[in-house]
């Protein structure tokens, strides 16, 4: 690390006062919403979606309000704690439960509360028809309340808490349709993954307490120089094992495809804009010691590259509207992982990228949603086609998400990804190399995947036309439909989606325009380094042009493959080994399910039958011993008098043989 | 004072004598479990009252509400109670369960011939020896009552138990008696060393500990495996566990609570009441031994509890999984573990009822507790699958819960000196996660199946169709059936979700304000370190270098 990179010295941690004192808010709204939606129960069904609302948009302008207090203040005095009580306290452990008001903690407030807001309002539309709506906002509004204690937590193990709150709450969502088996399967599997991901995590927090004797954020990363070379890389590759859980990084990255089994809403929230960012947070969180560990730096920028090309190519594979999408997160969320692993150079562009993400990835899943609102449930793209002229404020509206993505110049995402991009060319002669050349790649497949995806569900032919609705409505059973009736949605759904749109478009401008954002997380995140500053393997000011340039190719490819040529209803079998590795998601499940799955299942039936057979019958063969000599025994004895002696004898074995003991041992 | 105390123990004892006098005429059997519950709440109220009363600045004595009168003095063993943190936690949970259970009894099934009052009458003399087990301070009266504790359960389990309870009741008895036995030689064994050491024989808790640093080591050895053979089978650890999940199978559910979340935590009591205080160069000398069985159980009933297919072996496999956790946090030797352990045998006592609970409502419904028979059950008993989740998370330690307190600081806190184990339990918390959102997928969600699908409506056809092609929410189809089969399975009643409800809260309350709880542990636990002879490996700046 060159001595350029190395990071000024955070601002001191004040106390919170004023109306940062009142943060606590920001957590306590959805949480109380969420208490009363679950105890209330159907009693609370007729309005219970209005409270949900309610509490996340007052937990947004609680979050406005804290920011606009932050802006106010100077730069050296935005870090804040705020302590609430003493939470574990043994020995040496002093576990606070606290907030920590701070630049990083607010823009990660903002976004959770406004786009939470926003897909609250959305989900009153969007399930107005499921009898357990109730249900479903009061996890939605848990999943907001750990959310925030997650980001905004004063320490490792308050973000432990909310960490595994999202997880509870991202179980809970993506099983919400419990009637399917498959939901139960991949909400299962979600919090199975996540919870290895959450021994690194744990494990992270044991070694700071070891090295440190605290695992509060102000000590820790005041002290950060003490922690030894070797724990310090142990810590951030735990930690980095823990954000690959949460966040959908390799080689962790295959339940969050499953997951698209929550209602969309869910996916837009939970596994779009926010809960999946978790691990980027994390690591931009514990920048003090990651700045100090070279070797988890480059294990984390590694991560980011394989996890960025893994989304791409396998988006490329998917028929599935919601999957191509959630590939797209998994990798989008690399180009994050990969920033904020390249340093000062890099935080703020992870943190810009994940903003201007959270805007159009929710954009386009809420899009995703309402085609599917008007298509019947249906999410196989391969019977859409045409859409564009059925539902005109979905189409536009998801374009600008598109263009977004795919980088289209002045867009949201062209600004964000650029920087990475930028970014990941000064890791290093080789590092450079490696790096920048896969984001590059990587957002050309990003155009081809995304230009097919617009290309199968709004142009062309209507291939629906023909085809009957197959997934079977509740609501619908009665009479189930004959033909597709695509239509627009209901304005609660519209509007958000409008209103994401225009932060696809104009948000990366803002961010980026005059450094606005990396300024502000000064006091987080040490002050931003420049890509033009550093050496880098050639002229970053390329990067626009040749990002653009692959974009362009990217989604020409698609154009010719899939635009010119009639999209086939049934999806082709006979398809080349590289498009079948990519439909079988590169092979990660049938590793998982060979490797982990498998072999468990064998070792615990084979436990079962060692503990009956083996422990249990050793036991049971001994009582049986015992029992057929006592059987011998009573041939030539009656009565009682038997298991009398019988007792008095074993008894006075065990006395002879204590006294002998203690006598010979102790005398 | 001291007769708070004595109240403690005599309370439940003289409960039991009137329930079981009443226990005898039929027509007296409803007085007769409503007089039981009466004296639980009075032993509830005086447990507040001795909490309220207890010190636990510096400089307090080693044993509160201390009392002690001649016995048997022959031997100079003496009638001598008194109350530490632990046990003072430990008679609290008691008097919180015990209640619950009791109320949960009120509107249970029994066998044939059995009469309420007369359950009432055990469950109350268990409670009461229970009480005598945890403040005993002489080691005889302690062996007296620890071998005593298992005359109530025997009947519990062998008159008000399930189709091969007279199986499960033998293989219990003998196997504890086993157990106590072996411990009552080690008993003996101090005895005649403190006539050596001491000039005359005494069974005094205080006088034995203090003469602890003068035997030799392989005497420790010799005592300490009689009395560790004692507890290792009494709080199972693996390879001492299989009578565990008979007994807890063949249990009613009532007493499958007191056994799992009580008594079974005499042996963890135990390590740190007797075992390391009275042998700690052996304790020392053999934590290897034991913390490798801790892991392995960790582990081991993990594994096992993934794979059970009976909802009460499940319960009775997590807890030796749980219990491997509580000895790893005891022989690891560090403030934070020991403190976790003792707050860990609190918690699993409460997740343990809530979740054993559960089970027996849920077979309360479904008649049997084969996971086969269930599924999809939160469609129809929403409120029973709720409880059933909070039960679950509880179970594995999800933040939040009071488990994750106890579980996290075990874990950290044996992770200084033992980072092997510590690092091998921790990945056990992804093994719990396994088996318990596993039984949950299988039972509470899903499509109908089994006992959830009452009667032959259209749901054992839309069962199939539906949920079995992985369709869509589609067994919902039938309203009408819907609702009569909700009906006839029946949600949690007014009265199940009042024996839940002090659960629930204590589940939440312990998981965000432990404070109260670890200020009443910490100083107990701190002299107990300090009787081992080993200092906290973590200080305020860390692990010192």
């Amino acid at each position: 690390m060159s001595p350029l990179l190395a990071a000024a010295p955070l601002p001191e941690v004040l106390p919170a006062e004023g109306a940062a004192g009142a943060a606590w808010l920001l957590v306590a709204l959805p949480a109380l919403g969420a208490l009363v939606l679950f105890v209330g129960g159907r009693r609370t069904d007729r309005w219970g979606h209005l409270l949900g609302v309610a509490t996340v948009v007052a937990s947004f302008v609680v979050a406005v309000v804290l920011f606009a207090g932050s802006l106010a203040l100077p730069a050296e005095e935005r870090v804040r704690d705020l302590g609430l009580y003493e939470w574990i306290a043994v020995g040496s452990l002093n576990v606070e439960f606290g907030l920590r008001i701070d630049p990083l903690s607010l823009t990660f407030a903002l976004l959770i509360t406004g786009v939470g807001s926003l897909i609250h309002i959305y989900s009153v539309g969007y399930m107005s028809h499921d009898p357990d709506r109730r249900k479903f906002f009061a996890q939605l509004n848990l999943f907001v309340a750990a959310m925030l204690v997650l980001v905004l937590g004063n320490g490792f193990v308050t973000l432990y808490l909310g960490w595994e709150g999202v997880g509870l709450a991202s179980y809970l969502l993506i099983g919400f349709y419990t009637g399917r088996r498959s939901a139960g399967s991949a909400a299962k599997k979600a919090f199975l993954m996540n919870r290895v991901g959450d021994v690194g995590l744990a494990l992270a927090i044991f070694l700071l307490f070891v090295e440190l004797g605290t695992t509060q954020y102000a000590e820790v990363f005041a002290r950060a120089g003490e922690i030894s070379p070797g724990a310090l890389t142990a810590i951030t590759l735990l930690l980095l094992l823990g954000a690959c859980g949460k966040s959908g990084q390799f080689p962790l990255q295959a339940w969050l495809p499953d997951a698209m089994e929550g209602p969309t809403p869910v996916s837009a929230l939970i596994h779009a804009a926010t809960m999946v960012t978790a691990g980027v947070y994390l690591i931009a969180r514990s920048n003090p010691l990651y700045d100090l560990a070279p070797v988890g730096q480059l294990v984390v920028t590694i991560i980011g590259a394989i996890t960025l090309l893994i989304g791409a190519i396998v988006g490329c594979a998917y028929d599935d509207i919601k999957k191509v999408l959630a590939y797209s997160t998994v990798s989008q969320i690399g180009y994050m992982m990969l920033a904020v692993g390249l340093g000062p150079v890099g935080y703020a562009a992870a943190i810009a990228h994940l903003l201007t993400h959270g805007f159009f990835k929710a954009g386009l899943f809420l899009g995703a949603g309402s085609v599917m609102h008007g298509m019947a449930d249906e999410t196989d793209m391969r019977r859409f086609g045409g859409l564009w002229r059925h539902m005109p404020v979905t189409f536009w509206t998801f374009t600008a998400g598109f263009l977004a993505l795919i980088g289209f110049p002045f867009f949201s995402g062209f600004y964000t990804k650029d920087l990475i991009i930028e970014a990941s060319l000064t890791a290093g002669p080789v590092a450079g190399w490696i790096l920048g050349g896969a984001a590059l790649l990587a957002a050309g497949l990003t155009a081809f995947y995304m230009t097919r995806l617009m290309l199968m569900t709004f142009f062309g032919p209507e291939r629906w036309r023909d085809l009957h609705p197959r997934r079977i409505d509740a609501a619908d059973l009665e009479d189930p439909p004959e033909h597709y009736h695509p239509h627009e949605s209901v304005a609660s759904m519209t509007v958000p989606m409008i209103l994401l749109a225009i932060g696809s478009v104009g948000a990366g401008a803002f961010l980026v325009g005059g450094e606005r954002l990396g300024h502000y997380l000064e006091a987080s995140l040490g002050v931003p380094v420049e890509p033009y500053d550093v050496p880098a393997v050639f002229y970053v000011g390329l990067v626009p042009y040749l990002a653009t340039a692959l974009m362009l190719v990217g989604a020409g490819t698609a154009y010719l493959l899939v635009g010119r040529r009639e999209v086939p209803v049934e999806r082709p079998q006979r398809v080349s080994l590289p498009v079948r590795a990519a439909r079988a998601d590169l092979f990660a499940n049938a590793i998982n399910e060979g490797l982990i799955a498998r072999p468990g299942i064998w070792l615990s039936r084979a436990l079962v039958y060692l503990d009956n057979r083996g422990v249990d019958g050793v036991v049971n063969g001994t009582a049986a011993m015992l029992g057929g000599t006592s059987g011998r025994l009573r041939r030539t004895q009656t009565g009682f008098v038997r298991s009398y002696a019988l007792t008095i004898l074993g008894g006075s074995v065990v006395l002879v043989a204590a006294l002998l003991t203690v006598g010979g041992l102790g005398g | 004072m001291s007769a708070l105390l004595l109240a403690l123990l005599l309370v439940p004892l003289v409960g039991a004598a009137v329930c079981g006098a009443l226990a005898t005429r039929e027509d007296l059997d409803r007085a007769g479990r409503i007089v039981g519950l009466a004296f639980a709440a009075v032993s509830l109220v005086l447990v507040v009252v001795v909490w309220s009363q207890f010190a636990t600045g510096p400089g307090t004595p080693r044993f509160q509400f201390a009392l002690s009168v001649d016995w048997i003095p022959a031997f100079g063993t003496r009638f001598a109670l008194g109350l530490d943190g632990i046990a003072l936690t430990m008679i609290a949970l008691l008097a919180v369960l015990v209640p619950v259970v009791l109320a949960f009894a009120f509107t249970e099934k029994l066998p044939p011939g059995r009469t309420g009052a007369g359950f009432t009458a055990l469950i109350l003399a268990t409670q009461g020896v229970l009480v005598g087990v945890f403040a005993a301070t002489d080691v005889f009266l302690f062996y007296v009552l620890f071998e005593a504790m298992l005359i109530p359960m025997y009947f519990v389990i062998g008159r008000f138990g399930g189709p091969r309870r007279q199986y499960a009741a033998v293989k219990f008895f003998l196997y504890s008696f086993l157990g106590g036995l072996i411990m009552l030689a080690s008993v003996i064994g101090l005895f005649v060393a403190s006539d050596t050491r001491l000039g005359e024989g005494t069974f005094d808790w205080t006088a034995l500990q203090g003469m602890a640093a003068q035997l030799p080591l392989s005497t420790q050895i010799w005592l300490f495996l009689g009395f560790f053979a004692a507890f290792a089978i009494k709080a199972p650890l693996v390879p001492f566990h299989t009578w565990l999940p008979d007994a807890g199978a063949e249990a009613p559910i009532a007493g499958g609570i007191i056994l799992l979340g009580l008594l079974d935590k005499v042996g963890t009591f135990g390590f740190l009441r007797y075992t390391l205080p009275l042998f700690p160069a052996a304790s020392q000398e053999l934590a290897p031994l034991v913390l490798t069985l801790a892991v392995i159980g960790v582990l081991y009933g993990s594994l096992l509890a993934a794979a059970q297919t009976d909802l009460k072996r499940f319960v009775a496999y997590t807890s030796i999984a749980h219990f491997g956790f509580i000895a790893l946090g005891i022989f690891a030797f560090s403030s934070q573990s020991m403190v976790g352990s003792s707050l860990y045998m609190v918690n699993h006592g409460i997740s343990t009822a809530m979740l054993f609970l559960v089970v027996g409502l849920l077979i309360r419904r479904g008649g049997t507790s084969a996971m086969t028979e269930y599924g999809g059950v939160g469609r129809v008993a929403p409120l029973l699958a709720g409880m059933f989740l909070i039960a679950g998370l509880s179970t594995i330690s999800l933040p939040g819960t009071n488990s994750f307190i106890s579980e996290f600081l075990v874990l950290l806190g044996a992770f200084p000196r033992e980072p092997v184990f510590s690092v091998i339990a921790t990945v056990g918390i992804v093994f719990a996660a396994l088996y318990m959102l596993w039984v949950i997928q299988r039972t509470m969600t899903g499509p109908l199946r089994g006992a959830a699908v009452v009667g032959d409506g259209p749901g054992a056809a839309s069962a199939a169709t539906f949920g079995g092609s992985g369709g869509d929410t589609g067994s919902d189809a039938d309203e009408s059936w819907m609702r009569r089969t909700t009906a006839r399975f029946g949600d949690l009643t007014r009265g199940e979700v009042a024996v839940l409800t002090p659960l629930v809260a204590l589940v939440l309350v312990l998981g965000f304000f432990p404070g109260p709880v670890l200020e009443v542990l910490d100083p107990t636990v701190s002299a107990t370190l300090s009787e081992v002879g080993v200092a906290d490996p973590v200080t305020p700046n860390g692990v010192p270098r």
